[in-house]
């Protein structure tokens, strides 16, 4: 399937600076697999040492969660965007 | 879950603050010729109480407008002093203001702006042992901080005291927005259970931020508030609002309650505050990241070695764009692409590298170290020390 994923800000500097990748997925597992394969440099960023998928990393089907969706099995359309959204703190900089 | 909302709270009839006076009617007529404010909706702002948590960035266009729409007693926590570098975003402060407690210098503001309306401050750092106590008076909080314990501690004050938090954050040119903690909503904890560990996520000190960024994100907190406030239009409660100011665009994605949160869930773990500092992996002042474990130099014994003619290899781990602003003359190559360049490192030589503050240049030291590099040294305080201690012509940022 013919999906895009949009990477934040602060993950772009770990992604060619890249806004957002088109690439086929079947599912959000192969999409991420995809992005890490394509960019090395985010796989620490995505994933903790032991493989699971970092905890303050969201990532989103269109506007749903994918943990309440199939999380990483959810399977993609054509057309899906796959948003990764972490948690970011700034507000006034001291 | 676009859910209707509800009013936090209600005039009471025979309150003395429940009317206006003609100079407030003139001052909010066009919140009162408005049928979504109303009279019945500025008697609410003006019974309201909101505590604002941080007063830069965020807090700056918060304050300003919930001031001028005449919330009646707003709260402000702060414990910082005004800096240059604030000025970019933060609109509270001025020049002159440089050097002043920004809570100081706020309140002097936001009472010239409208000397009809309580304000409180609180001098103060929020913390597990005072945050309870400064939360309990009000009927909002809005969150404006700048760091990962503080966020978390205000979600868990918010969600024990049962009081909505109007949460904001900004990176580089990218926001998001959302309430959190409101009575059946998901909270902090919810969309994100723990936060990145130290390092892993730039700071915006690392990162930087676009000057309007805040004041387009503190003022959409602004608008949440007031919406909670009189009780009309559709919250954020269960959206999380993306703002990316460089493509110009917002998106929207849905936030759900987490049946498991260990704060908010069906069975919370967390029934009160907990150390929050440990909680995200930070002891002390400075953060766990590798700086205190890394060989070090100061900025005045690397001067000397070099006066002397020492063969010492410069590493600047920098972005290019901090490298146009000043640098040591050193090979750049920023941080993240250390692993794949390190082929331009020679092993065999002392190297010396350095960033910003050196913080990055830590992590640096200890990748190039366990990659089997045995003299490498991490530049004490980085750029902005050498400034201090070498070369005062060296600008910093």
């Amino acid at each position: 399937m013919a999906v895009k994923v949009i990477i934040p800000t602060p993950l772009r500097p770990y992604a060619g600076k890249q806004e957002s990748v088109e690439m086929e997925a079947g599912n959000v597992r192969e999409a991420l697999a995809g992005l890490t394969t394509r960019f090395g440099e985010l796989k620490k960023h995505l994933y903790s040492d032991d493989g699971r998928l970092r905890s303050f990393v969201n990532v989103y089907v269109n506007d749903e969660d994918m943990r309440y969706l199939e999380k990483e099995e959810t399977q993609l359309r054509d057309g899906d965007i796959v948003s990764i959204v972490p948690s970011i703190a700034g507000g006034a900089r001291k | 879950m676009a859910s209707k909302i509800k009013v936090p709270n209600s005039p009471e009839a025979g309150n003395s603050s429940a009317a206006l006076s003609k100079e407030e009617i003139m001052r909010y007529s066009r919140h009162l010729i408005m049928p979504e404010v109303g009279m019945d909706g500025q008697l609410k702002l003006k019974q309201a109480k909101v505590l604002c948590i941080g007063t830069g960035g965020l807090g700056a266009p918060l304050g300003l407008y919930l001031a001028a729409a005449g919330v009646g007693r707003i709260g402000l926590v702060d414990f910082d002093k005004v800096d240059l570098t604030n000025l970019q975003r933060q609109i509270l402060f001025d020049t002159n203001d440089i050097g002043r407690p920004k809570i100081e210098a706020a309140t002097n503001r936001l009472r010239d702006l409208n000397p009809d309306i309580q304000i409180d401050t609180f001098e103060t750092r929020l913390t597990s042992e005072n945050a309870l106590d400064i939360l309990k008076d009000y009927d909002i909080v809005v969150d404006g901080t700048d760091n990962f314990p503080t966020r978390y501690l205000v979600n868990d004050a918010c969600v024990i005291l049962g009081k909505p938090n109007v949460y904001g954050s900004i990176f580089r040119f990218e926001g998001q927005i959302t309430i959190f903690a409101y009575p059946g909503g998901p909270c902090y904890r919810c969309l994100y259970p723990e936060p990145p560990p130290p390092g892993l996520v730039p700071s915006c000190a690392e990162g930087g931020v676009l000057g309007v960024l805040p004041g387009i994100v503190g003022a959409i907190q602004a608008a949440e508030t007031l919406k909670l406030i009189i009780g009309k239009g559709e919250s954020l409660v269960g959206r999380l609002l993306l703002f990316d100011a460089l493509a110009m665009r917002f998106r929207e994605l849905k936030l759900r309650k987490n049946p498991e949160c260990p704060v908010c869930g069906e069975y919370p773990t967390i029934t009160k505050l907990i150390d929050y500092e440990e909680f995200c992996g930070i002891r002390g002042e400075e953060s766990a990241s590798p700086a205190q474990a890394v060989p070090e130099i100061s900025p005045r014994e690397l001067k000397s070695r070099l006066d002397r003619g020492d063969d010492l290899f410069i590493l600047d781990v920098r972005e290019p764009h901090e490298y146009q602003i000043c640098n040591l003359d050193g090979h750049l190559i920023p941080l993240g692409e250390l692993s794949r360049r390190v082929n331009e490192l020679d092993s065999s030589r002392e190297i010396v590298a350095h960033c910003r503050s050196g913080k990055r240049s830590a992590e640096a030291v200890e990748f190039l170290r366990s990659a089997g590099f045995r003299k490498v040294l991490n530049l004490k305080g980085g750029i902005l020390a050498w400034s201090d201690e070498v070369d005062a012509s060296v600008p910093k940022y």
